[in-house]
């Protein structure tokens, strides 16, 4: 079972977590937004091999954060509060 | 094979405590210390099981985890299938029987299948009974093979305990390498945690000559964990460390032997010593299988341990010295030894009063149920009733390698060892390839040394020392006789053979097509020789050959270890109603909705439910009906951009709710898709609830939150979920304004102040409560929401007063019915994955609204503009009729086939109406309103009327009656 550090919470199990993501994922508003990066926006995942950022949340304290992370040794490289204020 | 008890000796019996077990009917005698294996062993019993597929005997072959041959059902209220006789303690009263053999081991009617052998090998049942079904012939195929028998009148005694646990140091395995491992981490002010599978810790010294410190290798064992146990530090006998998962988290199972069952111990130390030690190999002979062939360490183990002598005329077969000590100590014993060496030389002196027999392997043993001699690869025949191997020693890596591990292959000591370090892990002792004790040590310095300065003095072997040395002595192609590789799946050298030619080269393909090594000893004995011949016949070296994946667990562990407590009611936990004790007092028959546990009726069981929900629902339309509506979402939204929030969020307009008033919406994914429905209230300026659904709470919760974090910041809005803080008890019906006026609420229920979808403020004894006019029911209907442990009360006073006006509790079931009476949905049973707002009759934001909002660009899509979509509709059979089977297709015919039209989503008789009444999702329904459709359900078509979905009070006066 995988440790992930919450900003908020610290290191805590990873079946505390729920996955909300790739980071940088960046909603385009509007009714008149081109279909295809909508699409792209709703469904297209990079997948990456290495290192991955990745919007988290931790549903024991509900905050949601990004965690840099290797999808290949499962390494935890970073993790921050949305915004930045605090990192773990 | 003679096996017998020596009068003396036996380092783990104690003879004045006999015990006396049953093993396939026979009673077998023993001493407390003694395993089911060794007791057997002492009473001569050779043959202890029928092997998986050919049904040959079997007998004890190894004293530990590894044991292939040894596996007994053991029956009572601890009822174990496959449990290893190898580490199963001896006791009173244990009932003991074989697997795979009918009636017993020694007489199996199976055992037939072995004279067949050649016409069976690996992949035939596959192969052969392919034709006109494999599932024809599955089931008594099945029950000829395999092992041992669940015992279907077992009842469980109870659950597991489960521990997390934190430490420093997790040393697994407490034989010479993880005691001096243990000691010296100790030693450098850390906290250990020393686990071994064993009930007394020693491990190899519990059965080998050894010198520690200046001190016989026992005492030295005494010491070191007297010393260990007196810091402080956690010792864990009969615990196995089974699997190292991410992150390094190591799994134990730890067995207690006195009716609890085992404990799971989670722990996430920060350094793990693997001090897992090694498991001898057997030679490659034909039928090496036959009972009274054994581990030669195995034989010693018996011998120093249990004080059993396994055989009177042995011959020990070996490749490296290890087999020595074996061969001088039975001899010792009494017993007749010749030892085999396959080697020429480099090897040590024989032991006193054993002939050596250089140079020499054994090609084959004879016996039918036993062993009964040899020959050697030479023609020379040597009697025996006990033959004893040793092909070297395969370090026990499997931890490493879950660990993911890289494995390097010694030549030397013709084996994997581990490799690269892996973070947090280390290895050491017989498990990284050391053999002397002084190698040991020197691997137990090096394993923790990285973890500081210790004060402890590492242990020093004072004796004298085993030593390495071995040639190879794999299994080779085309070699005669039966020769067996994995003893538990029946895995012989012609079948890796047989593989090879068939083209499965790869280990995971060898193993999958032969089985090799998916026993329930996951091959502890058998995946190296299996590699090496595959590597053997296809030219390869060992290493290109390579191993499979190591997966946990290590040995098998009971399911109950991992459920712990998450069993029966806590598997999934329901949500309980404050009131819930009291709805039961007045009857109320409990179901689970959406994860709460709520009244489905109030009396009426079975046959009668029926009958009593109709009633109910009638007597909701003719006065007043009483409803705990408590499971309601309460998620507060509160904050400077309340206003700018909820309207994002809701599909409706919702910033243009005024204070006090409330407003019916949709919440869409951003694919579109209608996600819940509900009612929010707007408090006040800066203050909004939303009332989502029962069952959808959590979700609508979560997405809340993810909105408010990723688009408007934590300081903008604030949302609680207020959901369980407060009961919510719900007045519906003609009469629901009277009953209340009864009460004194503290605030006025006139229609000016009060009027459909607003809220009021007003008190109950001391408590605030708020009041929504908001209807499910269709019905005039208060939403009176109080503090949740002050909900009885009122409660009971709503009820009190309602008798003046023949009130009645509703279940949910009815409230079902009244909703679908008025063509009102519940998101998921009246929508799916696809259904968008406008599918619903929600046309309005999507053509009007120009503020953004969550699934506003899916809903101008292609497909969100199909013509041909699924729309919500009512559907309407003529009274007399069965109500519609939910989920019945609506038809079309075209091209002499069916065609689903959509489907029914809700059906219920109506007992206002008289006639059932139903809702669905229609191709085209909101234009096919007077339509006749066809609804098929299981090959039965029936006609409906496609209507509105509103079947009752079309005007809507009823919520102002
Ligand atoms: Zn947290």
């Amino acid at each position: 079972m995988q440790l992930f550090p919450c900003p908020f919470c610290g290191p805590r199990d990873e079946t505390e977590f729920h996955y909300g993501g790739d980071a940088g994922n960046v909603r385009p508003d509007g009714a008149d937004v081109p279909i295809d990066r909508w699409a792209g926006y709703l469904y297209l995942r990079g997948n990456p091999k290495g290192t991955a950022r990745e919007i988290w949340v931790h549903m024991n304290c509900g905050e949601f954060f990004v965690m840099e992370r290797d999808t290949i040794t499962h390494k935890v490289l970073s993790s921050a509060a949305l915004g930045g204020e605090h990192t773990a | 094979m003679t096996a017998s008890r020596l009068a003396t000796g036996g380092s783990a019996i104690d003879r004045s405590r006999p015990v006396r077990f049953s093993f396939d009917g026979a009673t077998v005698l023993g001493f407390a210390g003694d395993t089911i294996a060794s007791a057997l062993l002492a009473n001569d019993v050779a043959v202890v099981g029928r092997s998986f597929k050919y049904h040959r005997p079997r007998g004890v072959w190894g004293a530990g985890v590894e044991e292939p041959n040894a596996l007994v059902d053991v029956g009572g209220p601890q009822a174990t299938p496959n449990t290893r006789a190898t580490t199963e303690p001896a006791r009173d009263g244990l009932v003991a029987k074989s697997v795979n053999a009918t009636p017993n081991a020694l007489a199996d009617r199976n055992a037939f299948l072995d004279r067949f052998s050649r016409f069976i090998p690996a992949a035939f049942y596959y192969k052969t009974f392919m034709w006109p079904d494999w599932h024809m012939f599955e089931p008594r195929i099945r029950a000829m093979a395999g092992l041992g028998k669940v015992d279907t009148d077992w009842t469980s005694p109870g659950t597991a305990d489960q521990i997390n646990h934190h430490c420093d140091v997790l040393v697994v395995g407490a034989g010479p390498a993880g005691l001096a491992a243990a000691k010296l981490a100790a030693g450098a002010g850390l906290s250990v945690t020393l686990v071994d599978d064993q009930q007394k810790p020693g491990g190899s010294l519990g059965h080998r000559a050894g010198e520690i410190d200046g001190k016989p290798a026992a005492i030295w064992v005494e010491e070191t964990v007297a010393e260990l146990s007196a810091g402080g530090h956690l010792i864990l006998p009969a615990t196995t460390a089974f699997g190292i998962y991410d992150h390094n988290l190591v799994g134990l199972n730890q067995r207690h032997f006195d009716g609890r069952r085992d404990t799971l111990w989670r722990v996430r130390p920060r350094q793990t010593v693997l001090a897992t030690g090694a498991i001898e190999r057997p030679l490659p002979f034909a039928n090496n299988d036959l009972p009274g062939i054994l581990s030669a360490d195995a034989a010693l183990a018996y011998l120093r341990r249990h004080a059993v002598l396994v055989g009177r005329r042995i011959v020990v077969a070996t490749n490296n010295d290890s087999a020595y000590e074996v061969a001088g100590t039975l001899a010792e014993a009494g017993a007749d030894v010749t030892l085999v060496d396959i080697r020429r030389d480099g090897m040590p002196d024989a032991p006193a009063k054993v002939p050596l027999v250089k140079g020499r392997a054994l090609s084959a043993a004879k016996g039918r149920l036993r062993v009964e001699g040899v020959t050697l690869d030479d023609g020379t025949k040597l009697d025996a009733d006990c033959v004893l191997v040793s092909g070297g020693w395969t370090p026990t890596i499997h931890l490493f390698g879950q660990a993911k591990g890289k494995l390097s292959w010694s030549e030397a000591s013709a084996a994997f060892v581990p490799g690269d370090p892996v973070d947090g892990i280390a290895v050491a002792g017989a498990a990284a390839g050391a053999v002397s004790l002084s190698e040991v040590f020197a691997g137990s310095k090096k394993a923790v040394a990285s973890l500081g300065e210790t004060k402890a003095t590492l242990p020093r072997s004072t004796g004298p020392e085993a030593t390495s040395g071995i040639a190879a002595a794999w299994p080779v192609p085309g070699s005669k006789g039966r020769i067996w590789i994995d003893y538990q799946n029946d895995v012989t050298v012609k079948d890796v053979e047989l593989a090879a030619r068939e083209n499965f080269v790869s280990v995971e393909h060898l193993k999958r097509y032969t089985t090799l090594g998916m026993a329930t000893d996951q091959g502890k004995t058998s995946n190296l020789p299996g590699l090496a011949l595959m590597a053997g016949i296809t030219g390869r070296t060992v290493p290109e050959v390579g191993t499979t994946t190591y997966r946990p667990p290590f040995t098998p562990v009971p399911l109950a270890s991992f459920a712990g407590a998450r069993v029966g009611e806590l598997m999934a936990p329901v949500r309980r109603l404050p009131l819930e004790n009291v709805h039961r007092d007045s009857g109320a028959v409990f179901q689970e909705y959406g994860g709460w546990l709520r009244p489905a009726h109030y009396g009426g069981r079975d046959a009668d439910a029926d009958r009593v929900i109709q009633d109910e629902a009638l007597r909701a339309r003719r006065s007043v009906a009483l409803f705990d509506g408590s499971t309601l979402g309460k998620i507060e939204v509160i904050g400077p951009k309340a206003a700018e929030f909820v309207n994002f969020l809701y599909y409706n307009t919702m910033s243009t709710l005024k204070p006090g008033r409330c407003r019916y919406g949709f919440m869409l994914s951003e694919n579109g898709v209608v996600f819940d429905d509900g009612v929010l209230v707007r408090l006040d300026e800066h203050r909004f609830v939303v009332s989502c659904s029962s069952s959808h709470v959590a979700a609508v919760h979560a997405r809340l939150e993810e909105w408010r974090q990723d688009r408007f910041g934590r300081e903008a809005v604030y949302i609680h979920n207020a959901t369980s803080d407060m009961a919510t008890l719900t007045v519906s019906g003609p009469n629901a304004r009277k009953l209340l006026e009864t009460l004194d609420l503290g605030l006025s229920l006139d229609d000016a102040y009060l009027p459909h979808m607003a809220i009021g403020h007003g008190r109950y004894g001391g408590d605030a409560v708020r009041i929504a006019r908001v209807s499910f029911t269709g019905d005039r209907s208060y939403e009176i929401s109080i503090r949740a442990d002050r909900a009885e009360p009122l409660w009971a006073h709503l009820r009190q007063a309602g008798q003046a006006f023949d009130a009645v509790l509703i279940g949910l079931e009815a409230l079902m019915i009244l909703r679908a009476e008025k063509g009102f949905i519940v998101i998921g049973k009246d929508t799916d994955g696809t259904t968008l707002p406008h599918d619903l009759g929600s046309e309005g934001p999507r053509s009007k609204r120009q503020s953004e909002y969550v699934g506003r660009r899916s809903l101008f899509t292609e497909e969100a503009s199909r013509g041909n979509r699924l729309q919500l509709v009512g559907l309407t059979v003529p009274q007399g009729e069965a109500p519609l089977p939910t989920g019945a297709h609506g038809i079309k015919r075209a091209d002499g086939r069916l065609h689903s039209q959509g489907f029914v989503t809700s059906s219920y008789q109506s007992p206002t109406l008289g006639r059932p009444i139903a809702l669905g999702l229609i191709e085209r329904g909101a234009t096919r309103h007077g339509e006749t459709i066809e609804i098929q359900h299981l090959g039965k078509v029936r006609t409906a009327k496609i209507s509105a979905p509103c079947a009752f009070d079309l005007a809507g006066e009823r919520l102002h009656a």
